[in-house]
């Protein structure tokens, strides 16, 4: 059955616009997925409806997944029936990215999916075994889960012959909190912070994420000054992490100048928007029904030319970039993730774009004020560090360029308003453009204010496994740059 | 090459100085006061993130801007334990990182210190306690500084750092 077939018969879901629900039983869980996959869809996130390891309270057992397609985001739900030893069939086979995320729900419900892999992801209490590669001259390196930088921790096993690395495997789940088990202990009206804080550089999208999903339930729509100035939020939060990252990865090939001058640009542009929000990172600034600050004219006009003076500078350094052989060197070539195995790993987001996987949700699904306002998707081919380097550098001018529009033409009116608590029982999808990649959080509320369920999903599910391609052939001293190239967050698929 | 060193002569310097220490931030006083005199002013740090949601790791990265210029206060980060004086520790303790932070506190040689970031290092934060995570840093290492914030500013958390080495 073509995939418009199961659209139609979807219903619609509040919150970001163009989602649909669907429910299915078991005979047409994996007939859906092949449907979408068939049309060139891809799984974003699959999540059960337990929030934590050991919760049985959740009589209910519920598997979602959701889907980005063309004509919209597609959530289809599978209930399960109660006995306690019931499998549902794994979408690994159509999407390989499930994998993980199936082992993850396995770890939080009890609930396995038919994948004979059933390792554990979150729960680290229970032993677990690397894929061994066998062979002469074969050894490993075990780094992790405390790397030698200021990042995030995490374990990589790589199995190399001399330098040239033949398999990366991650263990992830280091930094397992039990957010979404948090989530059901905040009053839904309060549920932004903590989604603000499920990966600190994408504060901004998941906290929009969260409102647009909470707003749709509750009925309210925000007024177009509070949407307006949402996206100047969510652009200037992607402006400064491409900032730090196109200058870390001048410093991970030895060129310590880009270093030193994006990262102090980064901070020019942080200081400004401290100046304006009060918060380096805008944590807490997307409210539910609109901003917690407004912007007047004066401050509006001067960030805007912090903006305009940052992203002129950033066109002189892209030259120097450029220019310079010893980086163009170790950028070309350099971890390179063919488009058609990023296709075939439904790879989204940044790293999707410099592998020509041409999804943009601000394009492709726009809500306010991306309806009125045509964001140009930036995307490359080539798929190595030299392309997503490309694709920030592209993505800066952009960011500017709207900021730029935004900041001059801000709407009149209210910045924020009340918004209600929804219904218990009331489902909503929010699905917001981050810099690294589409921000989803399917929110449930429960009664009189509480949340029954929350799962927030980042495009680094997708995008982790594909990493471990990207390096295979390279050699083990490059793995610092491919990996700083991909920039992927742990916090925001530990949960 | 040109350009390059173009920018780097219209940028000029733009270092700021250092903060003062803030003796507010201390949760307790080492009982061996030996390390400004072990140490003088050349400090190295280890990070660990022990379960952080990565923003205060943003703010510990930008320590090391121009602006801050951690490298001209003759204080650096280090890649190994075995090389620091002093720990720089993120985020509540999760359950999955409590062994990995206990071996690396017991890896930094003696004498050293621990520094706790942000309102998840000093509290639980946000995030609590729960089944998952065992809450504030000091509740699984000792901690001789706290700096609170979600994330705390750059030159809070160098207060915080001035603070610990002060004697």
């Amino acid at each position: 059955m073509p995939l418009r077939r199961w659209w139609d018969r979807a219903q619609p879901v509040t919150g970001a616009p163009h989602v649909r629900g669907l429910g299915v039983g078991t005979e047409d869980w994996l007939q859906v997925a092949r449907d979408v996959a068939a049309a060139g869809g891809v799984l974003h996130a699959l999540w059960m409806s337990c929030a934590a390891m050991g919760d049985h309270a959740v009589q209910e057992r519920i598997v979602y997944g959701a889907y980005l397609t063309d004509t919209g985001v597609l959530i289809v739900e599978l209930t399960l029936p109660a006995a306690a030893t019931q499998t549902y069939p794994g979408l690994e086979g159509i999407f390989p990215a499930a994998a993980r995320m199936q082992r993850a729900a396995h770890d939080l419900s009890g609930i396995r999916s038919s994948d004979p892999d059933a390792r554990p992801w979150l729960n680290h209490d229970r032993p677990y075994e690397f894929v061994r590669v066998d062979g002469e001259g074969v050894h490993e390196i075990a780094v992790g889960p405390v790397h030698a930088g200021t990042i995030e921790p995490g374990h990589f096993r790589f199995s190399v012959v001399g330098e040239k690395v033949l398999k990366l495997e991650e263990r992830l789940g280091y930094t397992h909190k039990g957010l979404e088990q948090r989530f059901t202990a905040l009053p839904i009206l309060q549920g932004h912070r903590l989604a603000a804080r499920v990966s600190g550089d994408s504060a901004v999208a998941y906290s929009w994420a969260y409102c647009q999903a909470l707003e749709g339930m509750s009925g309210r729509a925000i007024p177009p000054r509070a949407a307006w100035l949402r996206a100047v939020c969510l652009e200037l939060e992607r402006l400064a992490n491409h900032l730090g990252d196109l200058g870390a990865l001048g410093n991970d090939v030895g060129f310590a100048f880009g270093l030193t001058q994006f990262s102090r640009l980064k901070e020019d542009l942080l200081r400004a928007m401290a100046a304006v929000f009060g918060e380096r990172y805008l944590f807490d600034i997307i409210v539910p029904g609109g901003v917690a600050i407004d912007v007047s004219a004066a401050a509006a006009g001067a960030l805007a030319d912090v903006v305009r003076a940052v992203c002129t500078e950033t066109e002189e350094l892209r030259d120097i970039y450029d220019e310079h052989e010893g980086v163009r060197d170790r950028f070309t070539g350099a971890g390179r993730l063919e488009p058609e195995r990023a296709a075939r790993l439904g790879v989204i987001g940044l790293v999707g774009r410099a592998s020509g996987q041409a999804r943009d949700v601000r394009v492709d699904l726009p809500d306010a004020p991306y309806t009125e306002l045509p964001v140009a998707m930036v995307v490359e081919h080539d798929g190595d560090v030299a392309s997503r380097v490309a694709v920030r550098f592209g993505e800066v001018r952009e960011s500017g360029r709207l900021l730029t529009s935004l900041l001059s033409a801000l709407p009149d009116g209210m910045h924020a308003v009340e918004v209600g608590v929804p219904a218990d029982g009331a489902f909503g999808v929010g699905l917001i453009e981050g810099w690294r990649g589409p921000v989803l959080v399917a929110l449930q509320a429960g009664p009189s204010g509480s949340i029954r369920r929350c799962h927030p999903h980042d495009p680094s599910w997708q995008n982790w496994p594909a990493l471990e391609y990207a390096i295979m052939g390279n050699i083990v001293p490059d793995f610092p740059l491919i990996n700083k190239s991909f920039n992927l967050s742990y916090s925001g698929v530990d949960l | 090459m040109l350009k390059t060193l173009r920018k780097i002569a219209s940028i000029g310097l733009i270092s700021e100085p250092a903060p003062a220490p803030d003796e507010l931030l201390r949760v307790r006083r080492a009982a061996d006061a030996t390390i400004a005199a072990v140490l003088g002013r050349a400090l190295c740090i280890r990070h660990v993130d022990a379960g952080s949601c990565n923003g205060c790791e943003l703010e510990i990265q930008a320590l090391g801007n121009p602006y801050y210029n951690l490298e001209g206060h003759n204080i650096r980060f280090v890649a190994s334990p075995r090389h620091a004086d002093l720990l720089l520790v993120t985020g509540p303790v999760v359950k999955n990182m409590e062994l990995a932070l206990q071996r690396t506190y017991a890896a930094t040689p003696d004498p050293k210190r621990v520094v706790a970031v942000g309102d998840c290092g000093c509290t639980g934060g946000i995030l609590g306690e729960c089944p998952a995570s065992l809450g504030r840093v000091a509740n699984v290492i000792p901690v001789d500084v706290a700096v609170p914030g979600c994330p705390p500013s750059p030159v809070r958390i160098l207060q915080a750092i001035l603070t610990a080495i002060q004697a």
